[in-house]
């Protein structure tokens, strides 16, 4: 099929991939539009991660179309090479640089020639810097700016996370589960933060949290064992029975 | 942070220390060439030649702490490039003996005279102009460490996995440069040096000349690698060392960095080697032992790595150390204690003599700040 | 004795044979031995000859005493000295006393050689089995024409199939080279000279005197190129075979290695220390035993093996419970640490026992060698094939059905999920490093065997046993079994073309490209677990 033919931003066409046998991905097919946000929710195991894996060039999959911006075969590049595409990634568990201060962290992720040569002869400019502290307001991290990042609590990180993927700048984001472990008003502050992103970007946010998910607003896709099992609006997923089976019936 | 990387390479114990070198280097070749050896502050000749191979070693274990200490990537198998080096400095110092050798044949080496060969290999070709064998020694081991580097960061050989495949290389290369056929004098090595540029390597003003290049070359090296670390570059192979593929999924190619660490790693490596065989006068097979490799790397450990100057402090420290331990009553003793020292530095000083001053120097400058009400805004770096 | 038997033989064998012509041949004996009077190397010669063909009981032992220097003469008479110091008739075989003027009959070179070939001509007859396939074999190397009347003889009475195959190999030969011989016989001869199918019987046709008909030369030509075929074939089985013995001893080395850092994650590098201290405790265990009781000494390995075991497990857990538990999640300094260890351990040996090599015996079941076709099978490195693969086979069992394997499989897999399972990790890690301490302590024992035992004896393995590891993959034996056994076979297979160096280089620049395809070895586990 000519991929062209797609608008999709991101296109996921009958994806499978097994690891020794197991399917963690079985015939997903998901398409999301430029600008649109996403969340996808699902049960532990469902294949959320994997799916971000295949995306990112982490896992190959063993079958099935990856395609972003309707040309990129997404399943031939490496993750360096989709990330030069613009596809930004927050993990499941917070990863940032432990040993980098909160500002460096920001500076490597910041959109720049990343060749070697390029960074060796690196030096700021005033308008790196503006960005940074402009980054720094909107995670609320500018009093922290000089800490090692190592030092900084679980919600600070998966903040400085969501900085760092806004300075990359990516045409995509996505974002694996970015509330968990956040208080309450935390998480309230993370879906203000990601609608507001979500103005300008295509975001596909990954979530159990059903009311973080319902304070997002957007088209909800359900993934169980490795395949869609319903897709729509919050309210038209959660009155899904097969969806109240999966999440309850267990 | 908008300064040239140079300029940010240079703080303020960077300075001191390229100082402390600096009057290393001038002032033991003096106290060695202007002093009578009546005086109490001569330095005798067997000194300067001996600590000349600590600062040697000390560039070796530079060039390991490059890429160990701020790149994650475990070396045991500098050695080889280390030996490529010196090997390249051998070949151009057997070719200055001309026919001053034992069968006084003008263009091969004795051994070759001596295994029959009946002319030169090619590969041995050139060695008689210095500019070429330096050249050599840099691009021997700086091929092989790309070749090698090429194929194993490319397909992600990483960790333990690379460790091995790096001793493996050097063990390779050790039982290859063991054999008369591979044309380096086998067993033997090369030995039985005259001269250097003209110049006797034996006397007493070349020893000294030597000494203070090597002082040279370990300034030089350093700068490098000050300024490699304190640049932007720096930062990224902190972010591989310590989340290589968080760094791939920002865009870097990791690949390319490592490699570009690697190779010019083992460029140092292999003038640390070079410099070393004029000053001790022999380069043989042992020099590729595998052992050899991972004693270097206790060096920089001892020292602390990812700190520079620690490496050159351990290399030295270590290496005094043995020297005074080998030529005592206790020589049977050094392999227990350098064995010690290996467990213990992992177990109960894992940053290293400087790492572990550093941290404690900078935990008390942020209890000193946070009692001054400044503590969020303490610079774990120096800003300067 | 054996001159006893030997008349024995030749009695019996001569009896059947020549009853009827019994005194005729005695006097061609005297005749015969006429010669040894004359002082003429020509004569002594013509002697020999004629006393080998003359079928009289007596001359083995006359041409034996001759080739000892035992034969003498003295006027026309000749006497044998025997071992004792008597002397006999040579003509009787009765006691007599020599004159004092007996001399010794002299021999030079080419005389020596016409007595081996007639004393492999007599020995034919003999009722050993073994001495006459010698006897048979020296004919067939000499080709001596004057053993071709024994060799019928020989022939039509042998049953032991073996040596019946080499008598008509010798008479085949002795054939092919004699001049007049007929074109069929000859083709015949070459035909089972063929079958022979060995260097010898390859020189045999090679060496064929020139002036042979056009068929016969031709019939050689097919042989010589069968033969080589056959020895080409046979040069495999044997490298396959040391191939092989390689790999169990790499198999042995390797195994602990590769539970330790399957489990663990850990590359212990006094692993080969490991290996070193199971064969000083070899050492230790048959110098106990030659001391106190000799007799024991066969059973000495049956007593090194769990003596070793136990020893290097402690040592194995000393060391994790000691150093490597601190070091959990850094193998790297993982690395430095026990090679630290490593180079205490060895210089501990050192200190105790001396740098030198020390002499560890082999039981008499261990040494000597067997053929088997056409390679030579020696017993030590049969012994530690087998004993390699009961390791293997108890270690899979033990993984497969005991609650250690299950718990050790489990952190493998999944060191977070086991723990969090109530698996008690560090008790694991613990016994595994024991473990692979302890198979380590094993291989010892069995290196002992084929290898100086020196302090430096674990450094000779330590870097072969890393690649089979890496090569084989983690957390499966399998992968080790495949990956040393490949290496060994390569090694020997790379050998005769590279040389042994060259070959063992080759083996390496090997595995570095193949760790790049394939950086998690053959069989690598898959999973988020190994990723981490
Ligand atoms: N690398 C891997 N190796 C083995 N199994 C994996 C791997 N990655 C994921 N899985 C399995 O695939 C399934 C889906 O996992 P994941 O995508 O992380 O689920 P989710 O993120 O939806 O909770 C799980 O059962 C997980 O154990
Ligand atoms: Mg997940």
């Amino acid at each position: 099929m000519d991929a062209r033919t797609t608008s999709a931003l991101l296109y996921l066409d009958a994806v499978s991939v097994s690891f020794d046998g197991f399917k963690a991905l079985n015939d997903l097919s998901l398409t999301v539009e430029a600008g649109e946000m996403r969340a996808i929710i699902g049960p532990n195991g469902a294949g959320k991660t994997t799916m971000m894996d295949v995306i990112t060039g982490k896992t190959r999959p063993d079958k099935g179309d990856v395609y972003f911006d309707g040309s990129h075969d997404l399943t031939s590049l490496d993750e360096t090479q989709i990330a030069e595409l613009g596809i930004g990634r927050k993990f499941q568990k917070p990863t940032v640089f432990e040993m980098h201060t909160v500002e460096d962290n920001l500076r490597l992720a910041l959109k720049d020639d990343r060749t070697a040569r390029a960074t060796l002869a690196w030096r700021e400019t005033a308008a790196e810097q503006a960005r940074i502290g402009e980054i720094l307001g909107v995670i609320r991290l500018g009093p922290v700016r000089r800490r090692v990042a190592g030092s900084l609590s679980h919600g600070q990180k998966q903040w400085l996370e969501i900085g760092m993927l806004l300075a990359q700048d990516p045409k995509l984001l996505l974002v694996d589960e970015p509330v968990a472990g956040l208080t309450d008003v935390e998480t309230h502050q993370t879906a203000e933060l990601l609608r507001e992103i979500a103005r300008v970007k295509t975001v596909v946010v990954v979530e159990h949290d059903m009311t973080f998910v319902r304070e997002l607003g957007v088209k909800v896709t359900c993934l169980h064992e490795g395949s869609v099992l319903a897709e729509g609006t919050i309210d038209q997923v959660s009155a899904n029975e097969r969806v109240v089976e999966v999440y309850l019936g267990r | 942070m908008t300064s040239s990387p140079l300029i940010r390479a240079l703080d303020r114990s960077a300075v001191t220390f390229i100082l402390v070198l600096v009057a290393i280097g001038v002032i033991v070749p003096l106290l060695n060439l202007a002093l009578p050896p009546s005086s109490p502050w001569h330095v005798p000749t067997y000194l300067v030649a001996l600590w000349g191979k600590y600062v040697c070693y000390a560039l070796l274990a530079l060039s390991i702490d490059l890429i160990w200490g701020y790149c994650g990537i475990l070396s045991l198998g500098h050695g080889a490039f280390f030996a490529l080096g010196g090997y390249a400095m051998g070949m151009y110092l057997m070719r200055q003996i001309g026919t001053r050798g034992v069968y006084a044949d003008p263009i091969r080496p004795d051994f070759m005279v001596f295994l029959n060969w009946p002319e030169l290999p090619v590969y041995w070709y050139g060695f008689q102009h210095f500019a070429y064998a330096a050249l050599m020694v840099l691009l021997v081991p700086g091929l092989l460490a790309f070749v090698f580097g090429w194929f194993a960061f490319r397909s992600r050989v990483t960790g333990v996995y690379l460790s091995i495949i790096t001793q493996a290389l050097t063990y390779a290369l050790m039982l290859g440069f063991f054999r008369n056929n591979f044309g380096f004098g086998g067993n033997n090595g090369l030995t039985d040096f005259k001269d250097i540029l003209g110049f006797n390597v034996q006397a007493q003003p070349t020893r000294a000349a030597l000494f203070a290049i090597s002082v040279a070359a370990l300034i030089l090296g350093f700068l490098i690698c000050r300024t490699i670390v304190a640049s932007k570059l720096g930062m990224v192979l902190i972010s591989i060392r310590d989340a290589e593929s968080r760094t791939r999924f920002l865009g870097y190619r990791v690949e390319n960095y490592k490699l570009f660490v690697f190779t010019l790693s083992a460029c140092m490596a292999g003038v640390a080697g070079a410099l070393y065989v004029p000053q001790v006068g022999i380069i043989n097979p042992s020099e590729f032992a595998p052992g050899n490799s991972i004693e270097a790397v206790i060096w920089v450990a001892v020292g602390g790595r990812g700190t520079l100057i620690g490496a050159v402090l351990g290399a030295a420290v270590v290496n005094y150390g043995k020297t005074t331990f080998t030529s005592g009553l206790l020589a049977p003793y050094w392999l227990f204690v350098l064995g010690s020292l290996f467990v213990l530095v992992t177990l109960l000083l894992p940053r290293g003599i400087v790492g572990t001053v550093r941290h404690y120097r900078g935990a008390w400058r942020e209890r000193r700040n946070a009692a001054h009400g400044r503590g969020a805004q303490a610079a774990p770096k120096p800003a300067e | 004795m054996l001159s006893c038997e030997r008349i024995i033989a030749l009695v019996f064998a001569l009896g059947l044979l020549i009853a009827g012509a019994l005194s005729a041949s005695a006097q061609n004996f005297d005749a015969a031995l006429a010669g040894f009077t004359k002082d003429s190397y020509n004569d002594t010669d013509s002697a020999i000859g004629a006393v080998a063909a003359s079928g009289n009981p007596l001359a083995l032992d006359v041409i034996q005493a001759l080739q000892d220097g035992r034969l003498l003469f003295s006027g026309d008479k000749v006497f044998i000295k025997d071992k004792a110091g008597a002397t006999l008739d040579a003509a009787t075989g009765k006691p007599a006393a020599a004159p004092a003027d007996a001399a010794n009959v002299r021999l030079n070179n080419r005389l020596r050689r016409s007595v081996e070939a007639a004393l492999g001509g007599l020995t034919l007859m003999s009722n050993d089995p073994a001495r006459r396939y010698e006897a048979a074999q020296a004919v067939f190397k000499s080709r001596d024409a004057n053993a071709l009347a024994t060799l019928d003889a020989a022939l039509a009475r042998e049953t032991d199939t073996r040596v019946k195959r080499a008598l008509s190999e010798a008479r085949a030969a002795v054939i092919l080279y004699q001049p007049g011989a007929a074109e069929n016989d000859k083709i015949a001869a070459i035909g089972s000279i063929k079958e022979r199918a060995d260097q010898d019987a390859r020189g045999l046709l090679a060496g064929l005197p020139g002036g042979q008909s056009a068929t016969v030369q031709k019939a050689a030509a097919d042989a010589i190129a069968s033969i080589d075929n056959r020895l080409a074939l046979w040069n495999m089985v044997q490298n396959a075979w040391y191939g092989l013995s390689l790999g169990s001893v790499l198999l042995l080395a390797a195994i602990g290695l590769a539970i330790t850092f399957g489990v663990m994650g850990v590359i212990n590098m006094a692993h080969g220390e490991m290996v070193m201290l199971g064969a000083y405790v070899t050492f230790v265990v048959q110098e106990i035993i030659r001391a106190r009781n000799p007799a024991l000494f066969d059973y000495s390995l049956f007593i090194a093996v769990p003596l070793a075991f136990l020893f290097a497990g402690s040592v194995g857990i000393l060391i994790e419970r000691s150093v490597i538990r601190f070091l959990y999640g850094r193998p790297l300094e993982t690395l430095l640490a026990t090679w630290g260890i490593s180079l205490i351990l060895q210089q501990a040996v050192r200190t105790i026992f001396g740098p030198t090599n020390k002499e560890v015996g082999n039981p008499s079941w261990m040494s000597g060698a067997f053929e088997l076709g056409g390679i030579t099978v020696t017993y030590n490195r049969m012994w530690i094939i087998v004993f390699t693969l009961a390791v293997f086979a108890a270690l899979l069992g033990l993984l497969r059905y005991t609650r250690l394997g299950l718990e050790m499989r489990a952190v493998t897999q999944n060191r977070q999920m086991a723990a969090s399972m109530g698996i008690r990790t560090a008790r694991i890690d613990a016994l595994t490093f024991g473990l692979g301490s302890g198979i380590a302590g094993i291989a010892g024992v069995a290196l002992s065997q084929i290898d100086n035992v020196s302090p430096n004896l674990g450094q000779g393995y330590i870097i072969d046993s890393f690649l089979v590891v890496v090569f084989g993959g983690v957390g499966n034996l399998w992968g080790t079994l495949v990956a040393a056994l490949t290496l060994g076979v390569a090694n020997k297979f790379l050998e005769p073309f590279a040389g042994a160096v060259l070959g063992k280089i080759a083996i390496l620049v090997f595995i570095i490209l193949f760790i790049q395809k394939r950086p998690r070895g053959l069989f690598a586990l898959k999973g988020r677990a190994v990723e981490a």
